[in-house]
């Protein structure tokens, strides 16, 4: 079995803080991590062909450097690294993003599944999944917890929800997008770290996908950010003193009072 | 293509741009800005240079959409067991004022399977118009059959403004559409508005966990979707007086389905769905042993809530991850939230700080969550939570 997955660089702290006086963000500079989230799907990923036989290739849109991390990812199990990097896909939103890697799952060619994470810690949309299944015109499940069995054309997976998981079956190729509770991702082993050293990451540009640019980056962007601010958290606290006995009997009244705490 | 330049001529670098990226892409060799390959064309430089030292070339998207053949307010009536979810009515307190600032009509669209006696509240709850789909194949919620009819409608009723839940659901449903009609979507807001002159739709949202605030537009392509965080916006207080209309159309229904949804189970009962809970009682690695975990549970028992967790303490199998608040697990907006021996790191607050309000209890006065608490109380978890359990439980009979 022939699985894709996505896998997006992210900024390794969100760390973002005020300067009051200049009114800039200061951002902690940290390096660049794979979403946390994206290392659950490559974990996936590896452990369907092992079980299956077959390959993974992980594929990713962004900057030169992101070739880097990819290719740390081969010592997890990662057979192949694919990265579509052009000028042209800068300032992509999810709908811009998702268009770039349908075509770059197309240049790829033979899959049967497609792994993304269940969201990106930059931007937390969610959307890039279910959009490139949508651009693909293939089925898709969201927060997969666990798949239940996988076989040649089909998968039936458990998908998670606010009060407990649905169970659900599609066809496959298909795309599914995990939470962490799916699986405990390995360490690189050294043997893969020998190997990721001597693996080449193909890098594409657009034109090498057969992308229209005027559905890439920000050209083909629906969605523009038109403000970035820093919130203010509010810090009307109130600091109850007194014993603990004394603390929990004002904290009660307060509340009783606010008519928070009426039903049981 | 769309690029940010320097403009060397007029930039003295003073590094304000630097400071003014999110992404650090920026930076300043020599005197001058430069920017890097990170770049993602945001434009948050832009207005950060005092010097007009910026150059935003930005390629207009083609506008090949005639905007005003888009009108009204739609937002999607998600339903679980044939029961209207929560969200809904939050949807439309929100939804009626942009359609009122719009003067447009508020609509509903409503799938299910014998479901029409919940249409009568969605029009007390604000709405003019119900959009009722039903078919027996339609009881459970399913994102092929779903999104076929949603994108069915929209073609054919042609609103402007989408709002849907950011639940599992919506979550789902809305990026397949968004997809499939080649318009704009934005996740998770927390704030919205109309521009007057534009008629654009302003949707707010987090990016980066919470620390930075993005207001986004999508001012050439219709529908404007937008997914919006539960318990946030603030319902109606329903009107059975409200008059609407309730609409049967035309749809073709797909049978044929390749997704099929075989099982649905509940494991956690109705009390602990933190997404929808008024009440969460949260405890974080302050509790010291996973034993202590028990009077957290006490207190959310007593006060009929839901318990929640910090990360640390669902990594250790203290309790299970559907109980994670934060970044990385579910993001919840209580009435009241109690963090028990919970520090307040970033990735946490993202998760809980939308909450009304919050109860901090930490022995450590500098700890991060005492900032966005609305009461603190400075002191031993162990021994304030029976304390607090007691209280409640004389005073809630
Ligand atoms: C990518 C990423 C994603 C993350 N996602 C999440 C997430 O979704 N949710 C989340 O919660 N975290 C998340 N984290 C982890 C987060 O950064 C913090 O590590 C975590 O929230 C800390 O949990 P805590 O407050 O329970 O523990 P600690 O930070 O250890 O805080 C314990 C607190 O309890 C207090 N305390 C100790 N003993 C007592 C006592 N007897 N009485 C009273 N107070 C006491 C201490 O003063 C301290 O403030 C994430 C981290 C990363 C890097
Ligand atoms: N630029 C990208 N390159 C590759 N995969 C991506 C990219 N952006 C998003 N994804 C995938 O989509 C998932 C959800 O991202 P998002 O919709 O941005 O929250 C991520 O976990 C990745 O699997």
């Amino acid at each position: 079995m022939n699985v894709i997955v996505c896998v997006k660089q992210v900024p390794g702290t969100n760390e973002v803080k005020m300067n009051k006086e200049t009114n800039t963000i200061i951002r902690e500079s940290a390096e660049a991590i794979i979403n946390p989230f994206d290392e659950y799907a490559i974990e996936e990923g590896v452990r369907i062909k092992e079980n299956t036989d077959g390959s993974v290739t992980v594929l990713s849109m962004g900057i030169p450097q992101v070739a880097d991390l990819l290719r740390e990812t081969i010592a997890v199990g990662v057979d192949n690294a694919v990265l579509l990097s052009d000028k042209a896909f800068a300032g992509a939103d999810s709908l811009a993003t998702a268009y770039a890697l349908s075509m770059g799952v197309k240049k790829i060619g033979k899959y049967d599944l497609i792994i993304c994470g269940k969201q990106a810690t930059d931007g937390d949309t969610a959307q890039v999944g279910p959009s490139l299944a949508e651009k693909l015109g293939i089925p898709h499940t969201t927060y997969v917890r666990k798949i239940e069995q996988i076989t040649e054309n089909y998968i039936r997976c458990q998908r998670m929800t606010e009060d407990g998981y649905e169970v659900i079956e599609m066809p496959l190729p298909a795309v599914i997008t995990v939470v962490k509770e799916i699986n405990e991702p390995r360490l690189p082993s050294i043997k893969g770290k020998l190997k990721a050293k001597k693996t080449e990451v193909m890098v594409y540009n657009a034109d090498d996908i057969g992308a229209d640019k005027n559905l890439c980056g920000l050209k083909g962007s629906p969605t523009q950010v038109v403000k970035t601010f820093v919130p203010e958290h509010e810090i009307s606290g109130e600091i109850i003193e007194g014993t603990s006995r004394e603390q929990a009997q004002k904290l009660v009244q307060k509340l009783m009072s606010m008519q928070f705490m009426t039903c049981k | 293509m769309s690029h940010i330049t320097i403009i060397s001529e007029k930039c003295v670098g003073c590094k304000l741009c630097v400071g003014a990226c999110p992404f650090n892409a920026i930076e300043v060799t020599e005197k001058k800005a430069k920017i890097l390959d990170d770049c993602t064309l945001c434009g948050a430089c832009v207005s950060s240079c005092k010097f007009n030292a910026i150059d935003f070339q930005k390629d207009e998207t083609d506008a090949s959409v005639d905007l005003s053949e888009y009108q009204g307010v739609w937002v999607f009536g998600e339903q679980k067991n044939n029961q209207v979810s929560q969200v809904v009515s939050e949807l439309l307190g929100e939804g009626r004022k942009l359609a009122d600032k719009l003067s447009v009509p508020l609509s509903v669209v409503l799938i299910g399977s014998e479901i029409e006696g919940q249409a009568a509240d969605l029009i007390a709850c604000g709405s003019d118009n119900v959009y009722l789909v039903e078919h027996e194949s339609l009881k459970n919620y399913n994102d092929e059959s779903y999104a076929d009819i949603f994108v069915q409608l929209v073609k054919r009723f042609k609103p402007e403004v989408i709002l849907l839940g950011a639940t599992t659901y919506g979550r789902s449903l809305a990026p397949r559409v968004a997809s499939r009609l080649n318009t704009g979507l934005t996740a998770d807001c927390t704030s919205l508005d109309i521009d007057p002159e534009t008629r654009n739709l302003l949707q707010t949202r987090p990016a980066f966990g919470g620390n930075l605030m993005a207001t986004i537009i999508c001012p050439n392509h219709r529908p404007q979707m937008s997914t919006v965080r539960p318990k946030v916006m603030k319902p109606l207080d329903p009107d059975p007086a409200r008059k609407g209309k309730i609409i049967r159309p035309d749809v073709h229904i797909p049978t044929e389905l390749s997704v099929k949804v075989i099982d649905i189970v509940q494991t956690l009962c109705e009390k602990v769905n933190l997404t929808e809970a008024d009440i969460i009682v949260s405890g974080g690695r302050g509790l010291g042993d996973p034993k202590n975990f028990v009077l957290v549970e006490e207190l959310a028992e007593v006060l009929g809530a839901a318990v929640g967790a910090s990360r640390p303490v669902v990594d250790s199998g203290w309790v299970d991850y559907s109980h994670q608040v934060g970044q990385t697990g579910k993001t919840v907006g209580p009435k009241v939230y109690f963090a028990c021996g919970i520090s307040g790191a970033v990735q946490h607050l993202a998760g809980m700080s939308s909450s009304d309000i919050v109860i901090a209890i930490n022995k450590d006065p500098s700890a991060p969550i005492f900032k966005i608490a609305t009461f603190g109380i400075i002191g031993n978890v162990i021994e304030i939570l029976p304390e607090l359990t007691k209280e409640f439980k004389a005073k809630l009979v």
